[in-house]
């Protein structure tokens, strides 16, 4: 036991500048691979808040408006409404169906618009009648749009999903490219364990030779490298977990919580697991290739 | 002790066997000299007893150990019972002595107390008891291959493999090495030893073997180097 700690030591000494490159390389690319993590979770924070909260807008014909299922210059009548009422509710996947007329719709407009000059020029008859309609499951919007989309009297479907796929898009992109771009770091990071591994194991072959030859246990020749490369590791690994606690403790909960209240942000817990995950990924990416680049010193 | 059981050896990429069909035993305490010109198999011939190859074809038993079955984390158990020199002595430059001789004990994980008492014990018996703290490369090669002889048997192997010990030594140091090995011996260990040097298997008078081209052609007790 003395002899594995006291070589893994010397080791990381007389590899001094390797050494800190790994840990360097391994702090910076474990960060960026617990960013990533991170903004997958917040995300997913995002998108579980506002997907509870999008609704189908079923807007209705109107005098002024155009569409292939409108009568031309009249609003749809209330047989229609009807149907398109009655189709609503029925459908299965509806939670809850309002109607809204162009007058209250007008006082929304008239609150939203309240400084804008456009609010002169515009009337309640500019407005449309509409279904708001409230899903069982967000997800499942695709039903109710195609069951009503066709009915006469239906100038438009409006589903804010497809608002908002867009900014997902963006974000699970950006989201993609973190991890990408952390994954690229993190092999490069275990190809240099790797060479520093090799490098030690190639300086001490003579020992590693003599060992082999009075039966030395390949455990015993490996865990002073494996030591080695573990600890450079972890010390990466320990300032990346630093780094995304002060991520979160100065930029979440010391800067964007307060200026954005109505997004529910990552917490502690998340970090938490997120920390996991960097050290688990430290010792995989620190064993992995010492275990290769030592193999061939172990070959009986 | 080792038993050769119609044993062939072919090297990956070769298609001469480098041993052909070789078939011998050695008793424990045997002492026996392995004779033939280079590339006659001595080596293989001893790589196989400390399993750094599989055989092509036979088996081969040493210590116990069926080396075909071996498993490789077992292979050092059969290492700790088999010592080794080579005529390269093989030390650590840049430590002791005594380091070079305790190197072999710690990383077979003995206790540092039993460490203290069986180097200087094994440096007594090589003659080497007062030059424990002379660094290996200050050392003449006659030395040096004692040291490397402690090494070898500091654990107290029942097996002793010596490959030309004697290659780099002149004469006079030589008989000093062979009487050492005489005297392993004689502690009941089985020694098997390569060389080339037909004065000393001439005055030694033990079993003799000897390869060419990888066949055994020749298993003589008291032998001499030649016919």
């Amino acid at each position: 036991m003395r002899h594995t700690l006291t070589e893994a030591l010397s080791g990381l000494r007389r590899n001094i500048t390797m050494t800190i490159a790994v840990v360097v390389t391994m702090w910076v690319s474990l960060s960026l691979f617990g960013v990533g993590l991170l903004s997958a979770q917040q995300v997913d924070l995002i998108k579980g808040r506002w997907y509870d909260k999008i609704e189908v807008t079923v807007f209705l014909c109107t005098a002024a408006t155009q569409g292939t299922n409108c009568d031309a210059g009249h609003d749809a009548t209330d047989a229609q409404r009807d149907v398109i009422r009655k189709t609503l509710e029925s459908n299965a996947e509806v939670a809850a169906v309002t109607y809204e007329t162009k007058d209250e719709v007008f006082v929304q407009f008239k609150e939203v618009y309240k400084d804008s000059s456009i609010l002169g020029t515009m009337t309640a008859a500019d407005m449309q009648d509409n279904f708001r309609v409230k899903l069982k499951n967000p997800e499942d919007y695709q039903g109710v749009v195609s069951a009503v989309q066709g009915l006469p009297g239906v100038q438009k479907v409006q589903d804010l999903r497809g608002i908002l796929e867009p900014v997902f898009a963006w974000l699970n992109l950006a989201r993609v490219a973190t991890v990408g771009a952390s994954l690229l770091l993190l092999l490069a990071a275990a190809l240099q364990i790797g060479n520093t591994i090799r490098m030690a194991a190639f300086s001490r072959r003579r020992e590693l030779g003599i060992m082999r030859l009075v039966g030395a246990s390949n455990w015993f020749i490996v865990l002073p490298f494996l030591l080695e490369s573990l600890v450079a590791a972890l010390a990466g690994a320990v300032l990346a977990c630093l780094t995304l606690a002060g991520l979160e403790q100065f930029v979440i909960i010391g800067k964007a919580q307060p200026a954005i209240q109505t997004v529910r942000w990552i917490g502690w817990d998340n970090i938490g697991l997120t920390v996991l995950a960097v050290v688990a990924v430290a010792v995989v990416l620190s064993t992995i290739p010492t275990l290769i680049a030592t193999r061939r010193y172990l070959r009986v | 002790m080792i038993t050769f059981d119609n044993v062939s050896k072919t090297y990956a990429g070769q298609t001469r066997p480098a041993l052909r069909d070789v078939s011998l035993d050695i008793d424990k305490g045997e002492f026996v000299f392995l004779v033939g010109s280079s590339g006659s198999g001595k080596s293989t011939f001893l790589r196989l007893i400390l399993r750094e190859y599989k055989p092509t074809k036979g088996s081969i038993y040493v210590a116990g150990h069926d080396l075909g079955r071996l498993p490789a984390w077992r292979i050092p158990r059969l290492r700790r019972q088999v010592g080794t020199v080579f005529q390269d002595f093989r030390l650590l430059p840049g430590k002791t002595v005594y380091e070079n001789v305790a190197f072999a004990l710690q990383v077979i994980g003995k206790s540092s107390r039993e460490i203290r008492t069986i180097v200087p014990e094994t440096l007594d018996l090589v003659g080497l008891g007062d030059k424990s703290e002379r660094l290996t490369d200050e050392l003449s090669g006659g030395e040096q291959q004692r040291v490397a002889l402690a090494r070898a048997f500091v654990n107290r192997p029942p097996i002793l493999i010596a490959d030309e010990p004697t290659g780099n030594l002149d004469p006079t140091t030589s008989v000093g090495i062979m009487k050492l090995l005489d005297r392993i011996n004689k502690t009941g260990t089985t020694v098997i030893m390569a060389t080339h040097d037909s004065t000393i298997v001439d005055q030694m008078r033990k079993r003799v073997i000897e390869l060419s081209d990888g066949e055994l052609v020749r298993d003589q007790s008291k032998g001499v180097y030649g016919y």
